[in-house]
């Protein structure tokens, strides 16, 4: 019972992200809006997370496996694709190793910033 | 027993399921990041369906109820998210000037790059939102006039290589705070790196999911700007 639930609460979610998607005109999928929910329901208290977390982290945990029909789909697209390849290549991989690390090093700088002058107050 | 398979509601997901076990075991066995579960198992798929000459539409018709949980996947990442509310509190300045310098970086090395390559303004839209998740990214290419097959490839391929890459990059340009690295994998490569950022822990992971919510609602935003300058 105690999955079952879970997992009623996880849909119940998802089809009020759906419903939302439909109502609301904005170009953002009912995957977010439902997370959106989740994590207000959350802080809020009006799901706990004992009610959720159990169903949620096995499907986390699975994540990964629910990308590959979409990958495996890249052999219809290649006929598109190719004529663009190098530079779509060139173009994804640099750019996707750029975003990271600017990301990643102006996260870190402000967090560590903030540590120090924390450290230098007391 | 060609025909059989093509009808088979299970083959589809046992053959994906299987390409991930083999993925894993390759992966235990030399462990290497660019001998990725995920990017394997997609190998193993694309191999099988050429060799066979199962059509992808058969081969979806199982396989799409694995796709189908993605929501539910999607919606349960605010979970550790939540288990993680005192980091995100504590660092909330940290993490969303970070998320935005991410979105910023992503369109504009796009924009540069197209310029140089000589891209047409049409493929440059269909490249802008790579880093964002596939939903919102299919939404705002086709806003913008680009090919949204193409864009889908694109997002697909970027957090595939996202995900394989991570270690290697947050290694090489010393990226060692669990919130700056959850946050530089998740604005670059979304859910696909995600699933990489909680191999890594939990903050990573939990920061990760937020990036992906947030990259993508500022790509949403300000796409129409950068669709503007090429």
């Amino acid at each position: 019972m105690k999955y079952l639930r879970q997992f009623l609460i996880i849909i119940a979610i998802s089809f009020i992200g759906e419903v939302l998607k439909e109502l609301l005109p904005f170009p953002v999928p009912a995957s977010i809006y439902g997370m959106l929910i989740m994590f207000v329901a959350l802080f809020t208290g009006v799901i706990k997370l004992s009610d959720v977390s159990d169903t949620g982290d096995f499907l986390i945990e699975i994540m990964p496996i629910m990308f590959i029909p979409a990958g495996a789909g890249l052999i219809d697209s290649w006929a598109v694709l190719k004529p663009v390849l190098l530079p779509v290549s060139v173009i994804t991989i640099i750019s996707t190793v750029i975003v990271m690390t600017v990301s990643g090093r102006v996260t870190q700088f402000i967090v560590r910033y903030q540590k120090n002058k924390l450290i230098d107050k007391q | 027993m060609n025909n059989f398979l093509s009808n088979s509601v299970f083959f589809g997901v046992f053959l994906s399921l299987t390409g991930y076990g083999i993925g894993l075991f390759i992966k235990k066995k030399l462990n290497l990041a660019l001998f990725n579960p995920l990017l394997i198992a997609i190998i193993i798929v694309i191999a099988v369906l050429k060799v066979t000459g199962i059509s992808y539409n058969n081969y979806n018709e199982g396989a799409k109820y694995i796709s189908y949980l993605l929501t539910p996947a999607t919606v349960c990442l605010s979970i550790p998210l939540y288990r993680q509310i005192a980091i995100l509190k504590k660092d909330f300045k940290a993490i969303a000037v970070g998320i935005i310098s991410g979105v910023l970086s992503s369109m504009g090395s796009v924009l540069a790059m197209s310029i140089i390559f000589g891209l047409t303004h049409e493929q440059y839209v269909t490249l802008l939102p790579k880093s964002i998740t596939t939903a919102i990214g299919m939404g705002v290419s086709e806003e913008l006039g680009g090919i949204v097959t193409i864009t889908v490839a694109i997002i697909i391929i970027t957090g595939v290589i996202g995900n394989i890459i991570a270690s290697p990059v947050c290694k090489l340009f010393h990226i060692t705070e669990p919130v700056a690295i959850g946050i530089g994998i998740g604005s670059s490569a979304h859910a696909v790196g995600t699933t990489k950022a909680f191999e890594i822990g939990e903050t990573e992971g939990a920061m990760s999911s937020l990036s992906i919510a947030v990259s993508g609602l500022v790509t949403v935003i300000i796409a129409s700007v950068f669709a503007g300058f090429y």
